[in-house]
Parts: C-alpha cells; sequence; structure tokens
C-alpha cells in the first residue's frame, strides 16, 4: 500500500518492520495465569482430537449419526457463536449509521469481538466438513449452487469477515505506525460498515433459513416459517448481551489500558444497551407468542419438550427481559450484567433446541456430544481468547489511539 | 442531502455488485422440453422378497454383500454400505414387501441444499452425488425428507452413499440392475409418465388388490420413485407428516427476499447515516 512513502514502524522507533512485528510477538505479559494453565492444556488436548478426526474420519470423534448429521459443532460453534458475534454488526449500526458516539469506545473491541468470531467459528466449520478440501468449489468454479441457503451463508461468511476487517483495520495499521495506510482505510469504514450490517441482515436470518427445509425433523414448536426472522431478533440482544458480558470482563483484565474517560463512560454503556435488549427481547417474545398462537400447538405444551419450552420462554426470555428492564430503570449495573448472562444462556438453549435438541427430538436414540467433540469446542473458544488477547495487548482496541492520528484528523 | 460522490460511487458499487450477485439466485436453467425423467415403479404385491435387488446393487456399485434376510417385522434401513433395503412389513393385510432407496424427487431438497451442485437431478431423472464438488458438509442429509443420503463417517475420504438410478446404464440406455434382475417384476423402469399411467391402468383393474395410491406422484413435490401399495403407506414405514408440496419450496421465500434486501437495505441505511451525520456537526460547532 503506502510502504514506500512512509516507512511502517512505530511512530517513537525506528525499527524495521519484521523486527518490530517479531518483538510483539513475544509474549507481554505474564505467562503462568491461571487462564493460560487451564486453557493451554485443552488446546493441545484439542489439537490431538483435530488429528484423530482428520486420520480416521468425523466418526473417531463425534457421536453423529446417519439420522443425525448435525451437532454440537455446528448447532453450538457456528449457529450459537455467530448470534453471539452480532454485537458487532448491532454497534457499527449505532454509531457510524446512527452516530451515536457514545457508543465509540466499544466499536473496536466489538468489532475484533465478532471478526475473530466468525474466523475461528468458520473455522470450526472445516472441522466439520467431510472434505473440506472442496471447500474452495463453491467460492471460485462452476459450481454455484445458487438455490442453496448454505451457499449464501457461505459467501455472506467470507465477505462479513472481509467487512470486519476492513472495520477493524484502522487499529492494526495505528499499531504499525503507517499512517497514509489508515487514512486511506478508515475512508473506508463507512462502505464496509454498510455492507456488513446488510450481510448481517441477511445470515443471521439465513443460519435460521438453513433449517427451513427439515421441516418433518425438527420439533413443532421450534419449527415454523419464521425461524429467519426469529433469529434475526433474537441475534441482536444475544450480540449486545454478549457486548455486555465481555466488556464487564475486559474492563477488569485489561483495566489498566483503558483511559480515565472510557472508563466512566462504560457504564452509561450497559445501561443504553440494557434498554435496547429489552426493547429487542420484547419484540422476540411477542413474535414467539403471535407464531405460537398461529401454529396451534396448545396441545403440545403438556409434554416434556412443551414444559421445556415454556422454560425457555419464560425462564430465559421473559425473565431476563423484565430484569433488563427493572435493572436500567434503577440503574443497577450488576443487575444488568446477571441479566445478560441469563440472555445468553436462554440463547445457547433456542439455538440447540432448534439444531440439536429439538432436531429428531422423537427418535429412540437421542444424540450426545462426545466429551472429544466438547474438548475440540473449548479449544477453539480458548484459541480464539488468546488471540483476542494478544491483539488487544498490542494494537489501539480499548486504548487510545496513537497521538498522531488526532493531529491527522 | 450531503451525498458526496465518493459515497454515492461506493453504493453504486455495493448495490451493483450485489446485483450481479442476486440475479443468479432468481435464475433457473431452461427447461428442456424434449427429455423426461425417467423413474421406476415398484409394485409389492409381485415383489417375491427375493432380494435380488440388494445383491445386484451392492455388486454393481462394488459394496459388500448384503446380510441374510431378516425376519417379517424386522425393519432394516439403507446404510453406507447399503444403496437399497427390502423390507418385511406386518401389516392389515398380511406381509407386505417394501424396497427401499432414494426416492429421486422431482425436486430433491438434497440438491437444493448443496451448495456445490453435488448432488444434483440430472435431464435423465436421476439424483446423483459426485465426488469431485461435494465439500461433505452434509446438509443434503438434514434436508431430505427420506433420510436417504447416508455419510461414511469412519473415513478419512468420505463420500455421500445414495442410490443414482444406475445413471451410468441408464445413459447408454441399459436399466438399472435391480430393474433389470427383477425375478417378479416388481420393478418397471420407465418414463415418469408412462409409469403413472401404467400404474393408474393396474388400480384400475385390480381396486381390491390396490389401495387408490400412486405414492410418489404428488408426494414431496412428486418423485421419481413412485409406489403402488394394498395398504395405506403409514403401515409400510412411509412417514405421514411428509408434505405434498416440493421441499426446496420451504426456503424459497426466504432466498428470493435476499436480492430485496440486498437492493433496499444500503441505500436505507447511507441515507440515514447521510441524515444523523448532519445534525452531529452542527452539535460539534455549538460546543
Amino acid at each position: 500500500m503506502s510502504n514506500t512513502t512512509y516507512p511502517i514502524a512505530k511512530d517513537n522507533d525506528g525499527q524495521p518492520i519484521w523486527k518490530f512485528i517479531f518483538s510483539e510477538l513475544k509474549p507481554k505479559t505474564k505467562f503462568f495465569t491461571p487462564f493460560n494453565i487451564i486453557s493451554l492444556p485443552i488446546m493441545l488436548l484439542g489439537l490431538v482430537l483435530i488429528v484423530i478426526r482428520f486420520w480416521k474420519g468425523i466418526g473417531a470423534v463425534t457421536n453423529l449419526s446417519q439420522e443425525i448429521p448435525w451437532g454440537l459443532w455446528i448447532g453450538f460453534d457456528v449457529v450459537t457463536g455467530v448470534a453471539f458475534a452480532g454485537g458487532a454488526y448491532v454497534l457499527t449500526f449505532m454509531v457510524y449509521i446512527l452516530n451515536m458516539h457514545k457508543y465509540h469506545s466499544i466499536v473496536r473491541i466489538t468489532v475484533l469481538n465478532g471478526f475473530l468470531a466468525y474466523v475461528f467459528y468458520a473455522g470450526a466449520l472445516l472441522l466439520d466438513l467431510g472434505r473440506p478440501w472442496n471447500v474452495i468449489n463453491p467460492i471460485i468454479g462452476n459450481n454455484f449452487g445458487t438455490s442453496s441457503v448454505l451457499f449464501l451463508v457461505a459467501w455472506h461468511f467470507l465477505l462479513y469477515m472481509l467487512a470486519q476487517l476492513i472495520e477493524f483495520s484502522p487499529a492494526v495499521a495505528e499499531w504499525l505506525g503507517a499512517k497514509r495506510a489508515r487514512k486511506i482505510l478508515s475512508g473506508m469504514t463507512i462502505g464496509a460498515v454498510i455492507f456488513g450490517i446488510t450481510l448481517s441482515t441477511l445470515h443471521q436470518s439465513g443460519l435460521g433459513a438453513l433449517y427451513l427445509m427439515a421441516k418433518d425433523k425438527i420439533h413443532p414448536l421450534w419449527y415454523n416459517e419464521f425461524i429467519p426472522i426469529l433469529f434475526f431478533v433474537s441475534s441482536i440482544f444475544a450480540g449486545l448481551s454478549m457486548v455486555i458480558f465481555e466488556g464487564s470482563i475486559s474492563h477488569k483484565v485489561f483495566h489498566r489500558m483503558i483511559s480515565e474517560k472510557d472508563n466512566k463512560a462504560q457504564n452509561g454503556i450497559i445501561h443504553g444497551l440494557a434498554k435496547i435488549c429489552t426493547g429487542a427481547m420484547f419484540a422476540y417474545l411477542f413474535m414467539q407468542l403471535l407464531v405460537f398462537i398461529h401454529g396451534k400447538h396448545w396441545d403440545l405444551l403438556n409434554t416434556g419438550m412443551g414444559q421445556w419450552f415454556l422454560l425457555e420462554m419464560f425462564g430465559f426470555v421473559l425473565l431476563p427481559m423484565i430484569l433488563f428492564y427493572i435493572s436500567y430503570r434503577r440503574n443497577n449495573i450488576l443487575l444488568i450484567r446477571i441479566a445478560a448472562i441469563i440472555t445468553m444462556l436462554g440463547v445457547i438453549l433456542n439455538r440447540l433446541n432448534v439444531t440439536v435438541i429439538g432436531f429428531k427430538w422423537d427418535m429412540p436414540i437421542r444424540y450426545v456430544p462426545t466429551w472429544m467433540e466438547i474438548v475440540v469446542t473449548l479449544a477453539v473458544i480458548f484459541t480464539e481468547i488468546w488471540i483476542f488477547k494478544w491483539v488487544i495487548n498490542r494494537m489501539p482496541v480499548l486504548r487510545d489511539s496513537p497521538s498522531w492520528v488526532k493531529e491527522e484528523n | 442531502m450531503g451525498l458526496d460522490r465518493r459515497d454515492f460511487l461506493k453504493t453504486l458499487g455495493v448495490v451493483g455488485a450485489t446485483l450481479a450477485v442476486g440475479k443468479n439466485f432468481g435464475a433457473t436453467t431452461k427447461k428442456d422440453t424434449k427429455t423426461e425423467f425417467y423413474g421406476m415403479l415398484y409394485d409389492p404385491t409381485m415383489c417375491l422378497g427375493c432380494r435380488a435387488c440388494e445383491r445386484l446393487c451392492a455388486k454393481a456399485h462394488g459394496l459388500p454383500e448384503p446380510a441374510k434376510a431378516p425376519e417379517a417385522g424386522v425393519i432394516r434401513n439403507t446404510s453406507e454400505i447399503q444403496r437399497t433395503v427390502v423390507n418385511c412389513y406386518k401389516t392389515s393385510k398380511d406381509e407386505v414387501y417394501i424396497k427401499k432407496q432414494c426416492m429421486h424427487c422431482n425436486e430433491p431438497a438434497c440438491a437444493a441444499a448443496c451448495l456445490t451442485q453435488a448432488m444434483c437431478k440430472t435431464k435423465e431423472g436421476a439424483v446423483i452425488w459426485r465426488s469431485e464438488k461435494c465439500m461433505g458438509c452434509r446438509y443434503c442429509m438434514v434436508s431430505c425428507p427420506y433420510d436417504v443420503p447416508k455419510f461414511e463417517y469412519h473415513s478419512a475420504n468420505p463420500k455421500i452413499v445414495k442410490c443414482d438410478m444406475c445413471h451410468d446404464r441408464v445413459i447408454k440406455g441399459e436399466m438399472p440392475t435391480c430393474a433389470e434382475g427383477c425375478p417378479g417384476e416388481a420393478l418397471l423402469f420407465g418414463t415418469r409418465r408412462e409409469l403413472i399411467t401404467e400404474a393408474r391402468k393396474r388400480i384400475a383393474e385390480n381396486p381390491k388388490v390396490y389401495t387408490d395410491i400412486i405414492y410418489g406422484e404428488h408426494d414431496a413435490g412428486g418423485t421419481g420413485f413412485i409406489y403402488l401399495s394394498p395398504v395405506p403407506m403409514n403401515e409400510l414405514g412411509f412417514n405421514p407428516a411428509i408434505q405434498k408440496e416440493s421441499y426446496p419450496a420451504l426456503s424459497k421465500g426466504f432466498l428470493y427476499s435476499v436480492p430485496s434486501v440486498f437492493v433496499l437495505l444500503p441505500p436505507l441505511l447511507l441515507g440515514i447515516h447521510e441524515a444523523t451525520k448532519k445534525d452531529h456537526k452542527e452539535g460539534d460547532e455549538n460546543e
């Protein structure tokens, strides 16, 4: 890009770029933290399991069967993970489209979180593919299965990752001290944001639309033609709850990086997000009610699955919605955080009910993931957190941008 | 509104690119009106239960010899090593044999689900799987209402296994091996139109033998493999929940909404962005 005109180097030292990146690769913080001690063995074990999976086949590590072809890796890693990554498109909408500057300080960390989530969950998707060497087929060549919802989702994942990379790239440029690159890249932000929001609208709902053809296989309390819309609306509060949850942890862990001003703004941000969650959850609950009444499934409520459905609706949507409402009225940040956690559990429950628990619910032998599937899932999540920490410790994500950024504007 | 040229061009680019993609979604290949789908008709009243079709199928596709026939009422399923099975059902009208294999739907859910066109409906009528295109996502298995595609879970180079109506034989002008070798002539191979006429004729001539059903004429949007039956189909292990409409129709609404969202949302977002940006600048001046 502009390496020739502006040597890429930190503004305060003149060392060459490769030396700089090499020095940045080394750990910057204490290595033997409790998190590292727990996560490292799981990541190594996960790696071993992944080798076995590619060597002996998917059946060697998973409990998938001819009747249940998609399990935890799709239902949790991809479908649930992407819902939680929805915070990025909601926040970019608020900050760049509605110009709500109050939320500007958390945009970068949310976009980073979203980007890494997509990279790792699309990566987890590769583990689940039986013939991953053909994964480029729908991207190149003459194999466009345009009638497939999965084709749409695959392309959107790819394009959205690109859009998020562009949205985040000014932070990388600031880290490298690339002044001209930063100027060009930040000029592309609004285009990437508009493109990204459009993509998110379609693939958040698309993940639900994947299951539209499995009409006879999903329990009627969870299957309806409105799955795409329900998935889209729930991704709004799933993403924001994740932002509240992750923000609360980041603010503890990375406290030293955050400026006094941003630190003070944090509670106001959480308070605002709680309001949006209440609204989105109310809309979602109301739609669920309409869909339920339309479906005429009153008789199913008295079955085991019916009670499970009621638990999801009352315990994990209505209850946290009320908690969000009460806590923003009383400005109780702790209660907002509790509501966010219950909401997240509810989203996990909902996505798993559609994709795993309610899928072939009437089969005599139910799918239960193996410990190996769970370990691989944990390994993917831990690796993502490692990269997340690595980036935050180096790039201006939580901390303020270097001084030259302001001079330029 | 202060929509500068750069922003305008950007939106134009976004919309233009998506229009190009969106076009693909609506496009359907022009129907070749001359070719007719081939299909098969299975008449359980003529099936001897000899399972010659199972053995011939295994031999033709290099699969292991099928195990011995179980007793009546024990229901086996097709698997990654068996593309077709004949089961014996105890029904209200004595024992009835039923052959199971891919239904070769007119509008197959598996092919609509496939993002690489590895699963496809050929113009001859067979639904076939092509290894060089498949990425092993198993979305076809999720979508198929009959649970036909099977996956080799214990292979590092797994394949999707299902009946392909002996497509390589059919394009050479031969019959599928099961139909050719059926000693009871329970399996008829021909164009779907001929088979439905034949099935109607049999029902009309022997209304006491057959129920007035041609399974597959309309089920799941119409299938290439059609069944006559002496008893209602739910007694023969057929899922009564399977709808008459085709399964790809279920996700059509969503797919058709994609181009509209792509065209309408970006200009709307850009408009809101411009509208709110102005307010903010005024706010800045006031500060």
